[in-house]
């Protein structure tokens, strides 16, 4: 599993956090960031639900390691 | 999930629903809207002027609209529509954030991000305990009874709000009657008025502020010494910013209160569900979200031809989102007028979707936790202390909740 934020589309809502927070964080600046070694998804299910909350598209959640 | 809907079918004809429409039972969506229901992604309703406008019902639908910039939330553009007459006076003038597109709205929004993220919810937490605590302090020695929307509802978050943008409390009757004034009427007149008052006093606040050589800890504070001094705000929009912040601030959750008391007493097997595992309170607080779909007709206007669920949204044209029906799809939730703690995901509508999603969600979710959890710990014996039937409610053309809420104990 690989987890992309778009920065420039993310506008802070903090749906992700709150769907899967072992995966995501809000940086100092209130925009989605990946907890260290979220970038796999740590394998935490509820990362694919993490994007489906994201209201602007912002996170793609997509399976391998690529 | 029950298999309803067919997204990709055209909307069926069928005479235009009035819209917005008074509601029944203020937990449930006006009976009036039950042609709405059948299962179509869209549909024609009228507005108060006779006029006719889109309104979005499928939740697939509403997701995918919500989140395209070719639906703008400029109300000055030609075929805006709004619920009633009323809104119409003073169209003509800029609002902040809400009513702005991207890229400008995204310029303002992230200015506001860090102060409304999950972790600075969670720092307030305490404050909004101390703020709950004691205002339930103050009426348990006062009542029973009680009429719960003046003693709690509406001052545990007019206080909250008060000290996150660093507004003074002790106005809150002043800009309390003003928000009630700007939001309900009765008149155009009304309307206007009350803004040029909360324009008024929030503008004095915000230039009192700029003399002061140390800000203080609010957010218009930071916005008028980083920003407003800076150039990166005008006078007018920093005005405008206030505006929504204080209005959106106590207004919404305020009503969920009162609203989210009112159903969870009528639903006592749910009640003492949640009484048995206080655990639940985050997920009956997206629940109590979901179905009561107090912010139910997000507008829009269409800048573009958009082609959607095989119909054509023609450029110019107005459309609206009832989220108490999409909220409601049967396609996405099985018993979808149940008030139900095991549905599987918080993925409602009632925070709206998109770049507009509400900028407070995080700081609401707290204040509801706390308000509701505190109230129903507290008062073990709350009851209303009138007939369910007899409680005024709002009318459908605002925010939904109650204009009361007599309780006893």
């Amino acid at each position: 599993m690989h987890i992309d934020i778009d920065k420039d589309v993310c506008i802070g809502a903090g749906q992700c956090a709150l769907a899967a927070p072992g995966v995501f964080t809000q940086d100092d600046d209130g925009y989605s960031t990946l907890l260290p070694g979220g970038e796999d998804g740590t394998g935490d299910p509820m990362a694919r639900a993490a994007a489906r909350a994201c209201p602007v598209g912002a996170i793609t959640v997509r399976d391998g390691t690529a | 999930m029950t298999e309803l809907t067919d997204p990709s079918g055209p909307a069926a004809p069928a005479e235009p629903v009035a819209f917005p429409q008074d509601r029944t039972c203020p937990y449930h969506p006006p009976t009036g809207y039950d042609p709405l229901r059948d299962g179509r992604p869209l549909a024609r309703v009228t507005l108060y002027d006779g006029r006719e406008v889109w309104l979005v019902t499928a939740y697939a639908t509403a997701r995918t609209l919500l989140a395209d910039p070719r639906l703008s939330t400029e109300r000055r553009r030609p075929g805006f529509p709004v619920p009633t007459a009323r809104f119409e006076a003073g169209r003509d003038r800029k609002v902040a954030l809400l009513g702005l597109d991207d890229p400008e709205h995204h310029q303002q929004r992230r200015m506001l991000i860090p102060s409304f993220t999950l972790k600075s919810a969670a720092a307030l937490r305490p404050r909004i305990q101390r703020t709950v605590d004691d205002l339930l302090d103050r009426m348990i020695a006062q009542g029973p009874p009680a009429e719960l929307v003046s003693a709690f509802a509406l001052p545990v978050p007019s206080m909250v709000i008060c000290g996150l943008l660093g507004v003074p409390y002790s106005d809150h009757e002043f800009f309390e009657e003003q928000s009630r004034r700007l939001l309900r009427g009765p008149t155009g007149a009304d309307t206007v008025d009350a803004r040029d008052r909360l324009e008024e006093y929030l503008g004095g606040l915000i230039d009192a502020k700029g003399e002061q050589a140390e800000p203080g800890e609010g957010i218009l504070d930071e916005l008028v010494h980083q920003r407003l001094r800076t150039g990166e705000l005008d006078r007018a929009d920093t005005v405008s910013l206030a505006i929504i912040l204080l209005v959106a601030g106590h207004e919404t959750t305020a009503n969920m209160i009162s609203l989210g008391t009112y159903t969870l007493l009528q639903h006592p097997d749910r009640l003492a569900e949640l009484r048995a595992d206080p655990e639940l309170l985050p997920v009956v607080v997206e629940e109590l979200m979901r179905l009561l779909s107090i912010a139910d007709g997000l507008q829009r206007v269409a800048l573009e031809d958009i082609e959607i669920a095989g119909t054509t949204i023609r450029a110019g044209d107005g459309v609206l989102f009832s989220t108490s029906v999409i909220n409601r799809d049967t396609a996405r939730y099985d018993d979808p007028d149940a008030l139900d703690f095991h549905r599987p995901d918080r993925h409602h509508v009632g925070f709206g979707f998109g770049i507009h999603q509400c900028l407070g969600q995080n700081l609401a979710r707290a204040e509801l936790e706390i308000a509701l959890g505190s109230l129903f710990t507290r008062l073990p014996g709350l009851r209303l202390a009138a007939p369910a039937h007899e409680i005024p409610f709002k009318p459908g053309d605002t925010i939904q909740g109650m204009l009361e809420l007599p309780v006893s104990w």
